[in-house]
């Protein structure tokens, strides 16, 4: 019972089913949110987790053509809160899907919020993580969103375990964990009141694995970087932090370069990749199976600070 | 890819509850169920280690999600897990036992496939009394409140399969006759409560037990609790007979073209639609024949019960959102109606407030006509009452401003149910299951 489970172990009993059954629900919970609120908008950041999403939303709003592409356009824009901070090949993915797909996007820079001086850093190489939650609440006001759609799933961290389908915040874009309204069948309660949003979370249900055996079944596009490349990286407690401009080494630590992928894709100063020779999202899945790290313990340095960090970013609006 | 068939009969995930009270050893369980099943990662490990700071590691601490909670050694809020086995995967709606329990185990048992109702037999008195003349001396076992609150709960919301896990057999001296003790006693209060048990078993979560690898003891032949688990139908609403699909969105594709005709999208509740079918639009009546139904985004022969359909019309009808598709003649409308009320809400429920409804996809007023009675939960008696407090259950009768076709929550449950939501806080304050008309 204690053995890695291998793909051929595990997909023969998946036998697509249960991705049917997740892709249902998605479908269901996007199409309910469109339905039920009057400015809908879907976060997209390029990652892998929006990705999924942004898949799921074609096929629950567009047709799929002879050729394999989805027609039509999504009934809501796509935003993207911007840290200035942001891998490069990411924001360059970013540009070029929304493009090809024909959507629109909107953009909310934290560069910004901290001209206005809504954000204050402590120091010009801060981790911009905390401060995405300010330049999307600037984002949610100025284009009068009521609801966002995004890729949280509730396997990724503790304090998401108990986050709702369809999540309320207050005038102030706040998350009460004990003022959550309970869910019921699928009889959501959408209701707010002038100046309140939701969140609503299609993904939820989905692990890490779902999301990369549904990436390989639907050949589902994602930027280069969540696959095998050469990168150079520092050693740093543990983790391997990316070298970048705004992360530079500290004194007496080296630089080397190894095969390297993101298992996700956030702010880079504080999104660390992993040793992977992975090239693609089926040996990623194998690779999953076998995986002895959560996926925001290998990755986040944010998240190391404190047991109840994501908890304290979420009650401050954080995605 | 393999030549084997799998003899696997339900691919779908299960979701089940777990009900327990404090101290009974139900985050051990669950912890165990994830731990055994490497759930559990490495760096979540590390977490649980700095705070045992030497002991033995925790399980119980690997489900207490909030900080909040933390503080108070308890948890608040019903919590989702997942794990998989090779054959199953699995979601566990986690509801905490403390003083909310009622409102955590209604929204854990809502959509619910499973409950796991645990039992702490040291708490229970399961020594041999010895037996008057002509009775089984097993007999005597008394069972907790709680244990019978929570299958009776379970019950009431239709939960399919009820097992009861019998927890900390690693603490009783004599644990073949205990067990045997206090499963004489569930299969005696099923048997009177019309519950029918889809398992008893025998686990010591803090050592592992049962849980995920079956017991090595000459007095247990069973499945363990995983191994059962795996086994479970997942809960799946009828796809022959009657079409019944709640309209979601009414798409505006075509936008801009003029007479392209509209997809009305929604998920199935029971039956199956395909091109040519006559159907019936609630609530205008008006008739007409399917061109064509959808799904994902793709043109398909069929979609039944359970997945999200997008149905064409041959003809262009007002058709929006909180209508209804159904087969003709199969729609019985009705303006007031008996139900049971689960109020969730810490503001007492209000007899002639007007409150909010949601009914499959329609927002309506409704107001309580009137409270009939309240379910004492420990023993489903009806007791006579004029009002509900949180976390209390009781019969009454709703009139709501227009009429909606309700169906029995027995027959059907996306007919069945509806949810109370406070027009002055938004809050979801309460939870209807049909009964009938009235």
């Amino acid at each position: 019972m204690n053995a890695p489970l291998t793909v051929e172990q595990l997909l023969p009993a998946l036998d697509h089913t249960h991705l049917d059954w997740l892709e249902e629900e998605a479908i269901f919970i996007l199409r309910e949110t469109v339905a039920a609120f009057e400015r809908p908008a879907l976060l997209f950041s390029g990652g892998k987790d929006s990705c999924v999403v942004l898949r799921l939303a074609e096929k629950a709003f567009k047709s799929k053509g002879k050729d394999g592409e989805y027609k039509g356009r999504l009934p809501f824009p796509l935003l993207h809160v911007d840290t200035g901070h942001n891998f490069p090949e990411v924001i360059e993915f970013r540009d070029r899907r929304i493009a090809e797909m024909g959507e629109r996007l909107v953009v909310g820079h934290l560069e910004d919020s901290i001209k206005r001086g809504t954000v204050r850093l402590s120091h010009p190489l801060e981790s911009r993580n905390g401060h995405q939650t300010v330049a999307l609440l600037e984002a949610i006001e100025e284009h009068r969103f009521d609801v966002l759609m995004g890729g949280a799933r509730r396997d990724e961290e503790k304090a998401r375990a108990k986050e709702r389908i369809f999540s309320h915040r207050d005038s102030f874009g706040q998350w009460q964990p004990k003022e959550q309204r309970p869910e019921l069948w699928t009889l959501f309660n959408t209701r707010i009141k002038p100046g309140e949003h939701m969140r609503a979370f299609p993904i939820s249900n989905w692990t890490e694995l779902d999301v990369w055996l549904y990436i390989a079944r639907e050949n589902i596009p994602l930027p280069s970087l969540y696959y095998k490349h050469e990168r150079q990286v520092i050693r740093r407690k543990g983790l391997l932090v990316p070298l970048t401009e705004v992360t530079p080494p500290e004194a007496g630590e080296t630089v080397e370069t190894t095969e390297v992928r993101f298992r996700t894709v956030g702010d880079m100063t504080c999104t660390c990749p992993v040793e992977s020779p992975a090239a693609n999202a089926t040996e990623i899945v194998a690779e999953t199976l076998k995986v002895t790290v959560s996926e925001r313990g290998a990755t986040r340095m944010d998240d190391r600070t404190s047991d109840a960090s994501m908890e304290r970013r979420k009650k401050e609006g954080y995605f | 890819m393999s030549a084997v068939a799998t003899p696997i009969k339900d691919h779908r995930a299960l979701r089940f509850l777990t009900a327990g009270s404090v101290d009974d050893g139900k985050s051990t369980l669950i912890g165990r169920l994830l731990f055994d099943s490497r759930a559990i990662l490495a760096d979540q490990l590390d977490t649980l280690e700095k705070r045992a700071a030497g002991a033995p590691i925790d399980l119980s601490l690997l489900t207490d999600g909030l900080e909040a909670e933390r503080e108070q050694g308890i948890t608040i809020d019903v919590a989702y897990r997942y794990f998989a086995t090779k054959q199953r995967k699995f979601i566990i709606a986690d509801a905490p036992g403390h003083e909310q329990y009622t409102r955590n185990m209604v929204t854990a048992a809502a959509g619910s496939d499973a409950a796991v109702v645990l039992v702490d037999i040291t708490k229970l008195d399961t020594h041999a009394v010895p037996p008057a003349a002509g009775q089984d001396a097993v007999s005597h076992v008394t069972l907790l409140p709680q244990t019978r609150r929570h299958a009776l709960l379970a019950h009431l919301l239709r939960v399919p399969s009820i097992v009861f896990a019998v927890n900390k057999l690693d603490a009783v001296s004599d644990p073949a006759q205990a067990f045997e003790a206090v499963s004489t006693a569930l299969h005696a209060f099923a048997k009177q409560a019309g519950i029918e048990v889809a398992g008893i078993i025998p686990v010591s979560a803090l050592r592992g037990d049962n849980v995920t690898q079956p017991l090595d003891a000459t007095w247990y032949n069973g499945p363990s609790l995983l191994q059962l688990l795996e086994s479970l139908p997942a809960l799946q609403e009828r796809k022959d007979g009657d079409l019944l699909i709640p309209v979601q969105y009414v798409s505006r594709e075509g936008e801009g073209t003029g007479n392209q005709p509209r997809s009305l999208y929604g998920r199935v509740a029971h039956g199956r639609v395909k091109a040519g079918d006559t159907v019936q639009l609630f609530p205008s009546n008006q008739i007409a024949t399917v061109a064509e139904v959808r799904l994902a985004g793709e043109v398909v022969d069929v979609v039944e019960a359970g997945q999200s359909a997008g149905v064409v019309l041959d003809r262009q009808l007002d058709v929006s959102r909180g209508d209804w598709i159904a087969t003709p003649q199969t729609i019985h409308e009705a303006q007031r109606f008996s139900a049971m009320l689960a109020w969730l809400d810490t503001e007492p429920a209000v007899v002639g407030r007007k409150y909010w409804v949601r009914h499959g996809n329609r927002w309506v007023q409704a107001r309580i006509a009137s409270i009939e009675s309240r379910l004492d939960i420990h023993t489903l008696d009806a007791i006579e009452a004029s009002q509900l407090a949180v976390n209390e259950i009781g019969h009454v009768i709703i009139e709501t401003q227009q009429a909606l076709p309700v169906e029995s929550y027995e027959s059907n449950r996306v007919g069945g149910s509806l949810i109370i939501v406070d027009p002055a806080s938004n809050r979801t304050s309460g939870a209807l299951l049909v009964k009938g008309a009235a």
